[in-house]
């Protein structure tokens, strides 16, 4: 199977694991990330404002390359994940922006929002299957208590997101589960981290951060994993003891392609 | 050639508003067959159907179109006056100009033009109209309760008690219903039990009164007067009649960790169960899902320690036939699920708890013989927070709750609070609302003396999310007055989950040709002037299958579905309706479509001996459509390939005639 | 200026895409918002404030730049009245004004660490600037 890929600027730069963990299990469970070309930075928010279309050229170019290879589009950063849906979701329900991102755009096939849009998640579960990572799984994560952060970009807006039930999520439970380890439901899962305000009031983050990290340390997690860099830089700096580290590494580990990575 | 009186109404402004009255009776009067024309401001009161008597006698009118509201409004209403005044009620014919005309329109030109093109197609109808007479059918002196909480309870009490034989069909192994399973009852605090289980007694002792537990209805068939269904009593594995309800196989079950429904599965039951002490019937249930013996075929104890022999385990579900006049709906409520509100924690904490599971963590007969403990760890909680419209006036989602009120909401988490306070002072207690709602009889004076004698902490505003964490519940909500956000750390949280119909409500109206609104709740014939019948004829509402209902409602309804139900069953015959199919027979070809797709089964077919154009004499094969039981659907005549049906009333010729009017 | 302010609510409601009239003022948003303690004015004040066309307190306010678009008022909110779309709208409405960008270029260095992840300095460009 090949999807196209986007990235994002921060899989290139402070998120390279990230990024070359969820190329290493692709290839593992026969997917081929076939990388966008020259796709352009994400923006890392959808703005929701209706009167904003220019911002989300670069989302509409990626979603359009995707179809144009009539491949689904898969991204693993919760942050484009959630741009790029957004998007979608705009130009297949408003007709004016439909109508004005394609006038920039000047295909001569207008975007059509036919794209499917996948976070690296709902790839492993939708176009994989749970059952199939389980069979591939050489190292066991037995006796692991780890905790999922979903943050609020994979979530929200639930209408559009459609990944799961906003409010009681297993998408990433299951995942941990068919890794052989055993998933700590709480609450915080699925609060913000404080997001976009790191650079404006890390103080703030840092507060949202640590409820967030208490909360999954006071169920007895031995690790969180996200999917999000900026989560994890949240997470890590502002948190407890308790380690952050990109699903995509644990599942490496589980898939037995991590050491592999190293020794090369 | 009739005689045609038109009388347009203005309904005050609701059709005046946005029609032109006069200019509609002025148009009508050059219609073919128009004698007399005019208007009035409300045709339907004493001084409006006054004008029609007199009109009639006046100018010696034989058909009537009223221009006015729905025929479902007063089509009856003006049917009587032309017969008061002494032609055939059938001879009236309805334009509706409200709401199919002028409630719809803005614009005064196009409603009036509208109103004209209708009013026309009415007259073009009256003109082939020809006098009706209605059969009669005899009626089924027995009622059908289906629900045994206490609005089916009531609604079998009262009919009982006018002489007439009730049969009750609940699904659960005793009937009470959610009121058995409360503790006290608002706003006088009196005990749930106490004045259900004597009422549940009175049922069981009632002569007239047959309890079909543990038992659904399976068919509906037939009409007012005349029903005939089956009900579908579920093998129990016990029977019932030798059963002494003792207890004593219950006692010697292995099976014990099946979650107890009666208390919501916050404690076990056995295999084989009486729900509760009060139960009626008192008799055992065997649960196949659990019981080894039905599974596996190990076990028999409790067919062992029976003294009375009661236990069967071939018992198979048995199916019954029974004849009624009349069925009162009475399937009651549920609480929703609070899987989609995991906001507030639900399924992550044994601690959330919805206001059913309150009450029985409340109640002596309950899981924790009436200590308020929490779940997690029978502690007792110090700090509680109730939060009130979970789910309830919810419209951004349809999946996840319920864009009404649920209306009861308000007044059992005000005793739930006070309750606490009472038994347990050192309890704070807070309860978050968006609006109280207390209309009602000493509600509003008992929400307050919650606030006021009892230190409940009401707060204007929502919880928005629960975190557990450690042994504690971190509620953060907010306080719209003091304009701040809040932080609590509770022990123990409670839900006021929406309500919504039970879920065998659906089917069964589909069954009963009854309505239904959008949310599931049965609807009634009108919501103000017959609010427990349903539109369809014999069958009646009774308590919260058509609304949210708190429990003196409840009751009241089902004492007027229950008086309406005994005014029907007193008639020893009814007035059908005459508008019924009737066929052509030497048109008809014998082909049988008719008969099947006749949803009433009122059509067979007979052989019939016809005098042939050569005068020879031959037998043929012919429709005959019985009276008593066509309900006028129409389904045969559109059906018939030879055109040989005709639906009286509304026949093929009627109906062409209004087409080419309005087309016109 | 009362004119000008009644356009002003128009084009921000409009912008928004929601309608502040369906709010039944139960504060659930203010409930369940991560940022409340940050913001002066509160979700559930933004919707009542723009649909009064109070405007003014609304954009001056720090509040603008607390919000976290985390959108849990919105998927919370029983009304379906989406409180962040309104305050997005209010504060883009701000920084389009000619020099009123909440962040530039020239304050990036002085907030940078060595680990801090480029989706941040991106994202809250895109929030903070026209």
């Amino acid at each position: 199977m090949i999807v196209s890929y986007f990235p994002g600027c921060t899989l290139k730069t402070k998120a390279q694991d990230l990024d070359m963990y969820a190329r290493k299990c692709a290839e593992v469970l026969g997917v081929t990330l076939e990388e966008i070309d020259n796709w352009q930075c994400c923006g890392g928010v959808f703005t929701t404002v209706n009167n904003d279309a220019v911002t989300k050229l670069s989302s509409v170019r990626a979603l359009d390359f995707a179809r144009s290879k009539t491949q689904p589009l898969v991204s693993v950063c919760s942050a484009c994940h959630n741009v790029l849906k957004q998007t979608n979701h705009a130009v297949q329900t408003d007709k004016a922006f439909a109508d004005k991102v394609n006038l920039y755009m000047g295909n001569e096939s207008p975007y059509d929002g036919s794209t499917q849009v996948y976070h690296y998640l709902e790839m492993l579960r939708d176009l994989v299957g749970f059952d199939a990572i389980k069979e591939k799984v050489v190292n066991p994560l037995k006796g692991k208590k780890i905790a999922a952060y979903y943050g609020c970009l994979l979530l929200r807006p639930s209408g559009v997101m459609q990944m799961d039930d906003p409010e009681n999520p297993q998408i990433f439970e299951d995942l941990i589960r068919a890794l052989g380890a055993e998933p700590v439901i709480y609450a915080m899962r699925n609060e913000c981290c404080g997001g976009y305000v790191t650079m404006e009031s890390p103080e703030f983050a840092a507060k949202k951060s640590k409820a967030i990290t208490d909360n999954a340390a006071s169920f007895g997690a031995d690790m969180i994993v996200t999917a999000c860099p900026l989560c994890k830089y949240n997470l890590e700096k502002n948190g407890n003891s308790v380690p952050v580290v990109y699903f995509t590494e644990l599942l490496a580990e589980a898939l037995g392609v991590k050491e592999d990575t190293q020794n090369a | 050639m009739q005689r045609i009186g038109v009388f347009v109404c203005w309904c005050g402004s609701n059709i005046a508003g946005t029609v032109d009255v006069h200019t509609v009776a002025e148009a009508l009067k050059s219609e073919p067959g128009v004698v007399f024309s005019t208007d009035y401001q409300y045709m339907c009161s004493q001084a409006g159907q006054d004008i029609i008597k007199n009109a009639i006698k006046e100018h010696n009118l034989t058909g009537i179109v009223v221009c006015s509201c729905s025929p479902r409004m007063h089509e009856a209403t003006f049917r009587k006056t032309a017969a008061a005044a002494g032609i055939n009620p059938y001879m009236v014919e309805i334009a509706n100009i409200r709401e199919q005309c002028s409630w719809v329109h803005k614009d005064m030109q196009t409603g009036t033009e509208k109103a004209i093109i209708l009013g026309k197609a009415a007259v073009a109808k009256v003109n082939l109209n020809t006098p009706l007479t209605p059969g009669e059918s005899p009626v089924t002196k027995r009622a059908l309760v289906i629900g045994g909480g206490i609005a089916g309870i009531q609604t079998a009490l009262d009919i009982a008690d006018a002489g007439f034989p009730v049969d009750i069909v609940e699904t659960k192994p005793t009937i009470g219903g959610k009121m058995a399973q409360l503790d006290k009852t608002f706003p006088t605090l009196d005990c749930a039990a106490c004045i259900l289980t004597p009422k549940m007694v009175d049922v069981a002792q009632n002569e007239n009164i047959r309890i079909f537990s543990y038992s659904e209805v399976q068919e509906i068939k037939g009409f007012v007067g005349n029903f005939d269904v089956t009900i579908k009593k579920r093998a129990r594995f016990v029977k019932e009649e030798i059963c002494t309800g003792c207890g004593a196989c219950v006692e010697k079950c292995p099976m014990k960790k099946i979650p107890n429904e009666f208390n919501l599965g916050m404690d076990n039951r056995h295999a084989i169960y009486i729900p509760f002490a009060q139960a009626v019937p008192k008799v055992a249930t065997i649960d196949p899902n659990a019981c080894n013996m039905l599974k596996k075929g190990k076990c028999g104890i409790c067919s062992k320690v029976c003294s009375a022999g009661a236990i069967d385990y071939t018992q198979k579900d048995e199916f019954i036939s029974e004849k009624y006049g009349a069925i009162v709906v009475a399937t009651g409520f549920n609480p929703i699920s609070m899987e989609k509100f995991d906001e507030y924690a639900y399924s992550q904490s044994k601690d959330v708890i919805t206001s059913l599971e309150f009450e029985r963590l409340t109640n002596a007969a309950g899981p924790t013989a009436g200590k308020l403990l929490r779940p997690s760890d029978l502690k007792h909680p110090h700090t509680i927070v109730f939060v009130q419209c979970v789910g309830s006036r919810c419209a951004a989602c349809a999946e996840k709750g319920k864009e009404y009120c649920s209306k009861i909401c308000c007044m059992y988490t005000a005793k739930h609070a006070m309750l606490v306070r009472d038994k347990y002072p050192d309890t704070e207690v807070y309860v978050f609302y968006i609006d109280v709602r207390t209309p009602g009889k000493n509600f509003d004076e008992f929400y307050r003396r919650a606030v006021e004698e009892y230190g409940v902490k009401y707060v204007k505003g929502m919880v928005g999310k629960v975190t557990p964490e450690g042994d504690k519940l971190k509620v953060q909500a907010s306080d719209l007055i003091a304009n701040k956000q809040l932080h609590i750390d509770a022990d123990l949280v409670v839900l006021a989950a929406a309500i919504e119909p039970d879920k065998s409500a659906r089917p069964l109206a589909t069954m009963l040709t009854a309505s239904m609104d959008t949310n599931d709740f049965f609807t009634e014939a009108h919501p103000k002037l017959r609010p427990v019948e349903s539109p369809t004829a014999g069958v009646f509402l009774s308590g919260a299958c058509q609304g949210p209902k708190d429990i003196p409602e409840t009751v009241s309804q089902a004492s007027a579905a229950a008086s309406k139900v005994i005014g029907l069953l007193v008639k020893d015959k009814l007035t059908g309706n005459p508008c019924v199919a009737s066929p052509n027979e030497l048109m008809c070809n014998g082909c049988s479509t008719c008969e099947r797709v006749c949803p009433y089964g009122a059509i067979t077919y007979e052989d019939k001996e016809f005098m042939m154009p050569d005068r020879s004499k031959a037998i043929r094969r012919v429709a005959q459509v019985n009276p008593a039981v066509c309900q006028g659907c129409g389904a045969c005549t559109v059906a018939c390939m030879s055109g040989a049906m005709d639906l009286r009333g509304f026949m093929g010729s009627q109906i062409i005639a209004e087409v080419d009017a309005i087309c016109k | 200026m009362h004119n000008d302010n009644t356009r002003l609510t128009q084009e921000i409601i409009r912008a928004s895409g929601v309608n502040p009239s369906k709010c039944m003022k139960c504060g659930k948003c203010s409930a369940t918002c991560p940022a409340y303690d940050e913001m002066e004015y509160h979700p559930h004040q933004f919707v009542y404030m723009v649909e009064s066309g109070d405007l003014e307190p609304l954009m001056n306010s720090k509040s603008l730049y607390k919000c976290l678009s985390c959108f849990a008022c919105i998927d919370r909110c029983p009304r379906g009245v989406e409180p962040a779309k309104l305050v997005e709208a209010v504060r883009f409405a701000v920084i389009r004004q000619q020099g009123a960008d909440h962040m530039t270029p020239d304050d990036v260095p002085a907030k940078l660490n060595e680990d801090i992840p480029q989706q941040a300095i991106v994202s809250a460009f895109r929030k903070y600037r026209k």
